[in-house]
């Protein structure tokens, strides 16, 4: 713990993930003082961005941060991965994970769904961009009519899609499906990722579809959940916005003709460092810091305790 | 000019027709036609390719894998080719696919996006499969961007890299024009995929042959998304005239076409008012149907849903897209009326 009681993290990984979230945790750090990027490349102008900003940085990468003790908590902006190498040595050194990468070693959480449930293990996990975005919609569905089935649509920007998401697409829709059905509570899952490479960039758009166990649950209770969720995810995510719906359609299933709760999300990003457009970016790096602020909370009350 | 290889999509580009309703009986009978007419490769898929059967797309009757086995069950000598869209299905369909007898992957991708296709051709060349790439909404980019896009997947495994005409919105002359661009830039062989929106498929097939393509698509009766493809009986018999019959029947496709598909068809897909819309408005074929269906629901004219996603930019695969329109469409309708 620093010398005003708050707790010291990490950030390792330069790129733009790193960054975004580095000027996230300066603009709001809550009960967290960040106190080293890490980066492997010299070059980075994330590490640039951080020195300028007078804060300590190193090209040494997940050495740099075992090399301090007083940090508590580390972000992890690199890869899947890098980040099974870091996931060992980070737990052995006692530092608390959040890993922004695919590697899932850790439990998946979604903020304002399951993060108590978590708030005490060693390495949590992000997830996916489209995971971030929608499961907490299919969850708002589940909590006041079961979900038999979800079906996910995310549309990025071509530009906002790095060579991690490219080469690795098909983790994307099966860790978002996995994550639907473990974190969301759908029966079954499914998500599909489409890149739109319009100019001017298109802001990140999510569709949401939900079939629930009761053909007839109730449309102003679901309604009414999924307000108050996108009120949630607001607080940590300002650009989670409901473009429309909730919708409520009919539609040939193989459960026969149901009725689908149709959403359609829009995420602006706040525009920190990457661009606005840039939401599924911007969901992350918010949700990370969200997750990196409860759990130095968690540790701070620990502590007095 | 050559004769061109010419692949069969009835049963997957007509999956849209049929709103992915084909029978195991169909599918049966439909191969045994095509294998007889000499049609070398059959393409068997939900019409948005493996993994496609969804809310997005809708459903399929029959799971997709299922009628590809029956498909290379029925098959004396053509081969089965299946449809792989990154970020719909994966590499775990693609295998299931090849155990149940496809020999031919077709990978998919906006052209602009080849770069999310290198590990679906990575494994499909890994399982000993021919491989073919499909630059999709071709119309919306120039020549030299396709012809990038067409050597990263050339240098992914690519066999042939198809110029696909998704939204049927090319003209003759610049369908040859993208055609040449990939000839000239590309070791491999250049394919051409046309819809028929504009009333130009057979036109823009041999518009593409006659820049250099080695592969045409075709399907019977042209059943396919939009006003549907170039029909194969059709191609078959003017290639025949061109003197570039790859050795098909033109007698046996005609018969297939018009007593084996045409009898189970829900509707001959035809450049009618709402088809001719998507090719004029560089819109994405399937986007037929759902705007169609979301239209009446809503109370909104197909035309302006269509209208509006090209003038959003809307691609390949964002149905999701057709219903948000609708309900701007809606919305801004009740706010002019108070």
């Amino acid at each position: 713990m620093g010398a005003d009681g708050r707790v010291k993290v990490a950030i390792l990984g330069s790129g733009n993930i790193g960054t975004d979230l580095m000027y996230k945790i300066l603009k709001n750090p809550g009960p967290m003082e960040l106190v080293l990027v890490a980066g492997i490349d010299p070059q980075s102008e994330g590490l640039a961005r951080a020195r300028s900003l007078g804060l300590r940085t190193s090209v040494d990468g997940v050495q740099a941060v075992l090399e301090d003790p007083d940090i508590r908590i580390v972000f992890d902006a690199t890869s899947a991965k890098a980040h099974v190498r870091h996931a060992k040595v980070l737990r052995e050194a006692g530092k608390v994970a959040v890993d922004l990468t695919p590697a899932a070693v850790g439990p998946y959480v979604v903020p304002p769904v399951n993060l108590g449930e978590h708030l005490g293990v060693p390495n949590v996990n992000l997830i996916t961009c489209g995971g971030q975005a929608t499961i907490p919609l299919v969850h708002a569905v589940h909590r006041v009519a079961p979900v038999r089935y979800a079906e996910i649509v995310s549309t990025v920007a071509s530009r906002s899609a790095g060579p991690g998401t490219r080469q690795n697409i098909d983790e994307f829709t099966s860790t978002t499906a996995r994550g639907l059905e473990a974190i969301g509570g759908a029966a079954l899952g499914k998500a599909i990722i489409i890149l739109n490479p319009a100019e001017p960039p298109i802001i990140m758009r999510n569709t949401i579809y939900c079939v629930p166990e009761d053909d007839d649950a109730d449309p102003d209770r679901i309604r009414e959940s999924v307000e108050r969720m996108v009120a949630d995810v607001q607080r940590y995510v300002p650009g989670y916005r409901l473009k429309n719906g909730p919708h409520f359609d009919r539609r040939d299933t193989p459960w026969g003709e149901r009725t689908v709760v149709a959403m359609l999300l829009e995420i602006e990003g706040a525009g920190d460092y990457l661009p606005p457009y840039a939401g599924n970016l911007d969901i992350m790096t918010s949700a990370a810091r969200r997750v990196g602020e409860l759990i130095a909370e968690h540790m701070l009350t620990g502590a007095v305790a | 000019m050559k004769p061109p290889r010419v692949t069969d999509t009835t049963l997957r580009d007509g999956s849209h027709a049929f709103r992915h309703r084909f029978t195991r009986e169909q599918v049966r009978a439909v191969v045994a036609a095509l294998d007889d007419a000499g049609i070398p490769v059959i393409e068997v898929t939900h019409g948005d390719g493996l993994a496609g059967s969804s809310i997005q797309y809708g459903f399929s009757q029959v799971s997709d894998l299922d009628l590809v086995e029956e498909a290379a069950a029925t098959a004396r000598r053509a081969r089965i080719a299946v449809l792989l869209i990154p970020g719909i299905g994966t590499r775990h369909e693609l295998r299931e696919a090849v155990r149940r007898g496809a020999t031919v992957a077709r990978i998919a991708t906006q052209c602009t996006e080849a770069d999310i296709s290198e590990q679906h051709f990575g494994l499909a060349k890994e399982l000993g499969m021919e491989t073919v790439g499909f630059l999709m909404m071709a119309h919306m980019r120039p020549p030299e961007v396709l012809a990038e896009q067409a050597l990263l997947m050339e240098s992914y495994g690519a066999d042939c890299v198809y110029v696909t005409d998704s939204a049927g919105a090319m003209l003759p002359w610049e369908a040859a024009a993208a055609v040449r661009a990939l000839r000239q830039a590309l070791r491999v062989q250049v394919g051409f995929h046309a819809h028929n929106n504009l009333g130009l498929a057979i036109a823009n097939c041999l518009a593409a042959l006659e820049a250099g393509a080695d592969q045409l698509d075709g399907s019977l009766r042209g059943c396919g998304a939009g006003a549907g493809n170039a029909a194969t009986e059709v191609l078959a018999a003017v290639l025949d005239k061109a003197g570039l019959n790859p050795g098909l029947d033109v007698f046996k496709l005609m018969d297939a076409a018009e007593f084996v598909l045409a009898p189970m068809m829900p509707f001959q897909p035809l450049p009618d008012r709402d088809a001719v819309t998507i090719g004029y408005a560089g819109a994405y074929s399937t986007f037929l149907l759902h705007a169609r269906r979301i239209g009446e629901r809503l109370g909104i004219d197909p035309r302006e849903i269509l209208v509006e996603l090209g003038r959003r930019k809307a691609v390949a695969g964002q149905e999701d897209w057709i219903l948000d329109v609708a309900l701007d469409l809606v919305r801004q309708r009740a706010a002019v009326a108070s």
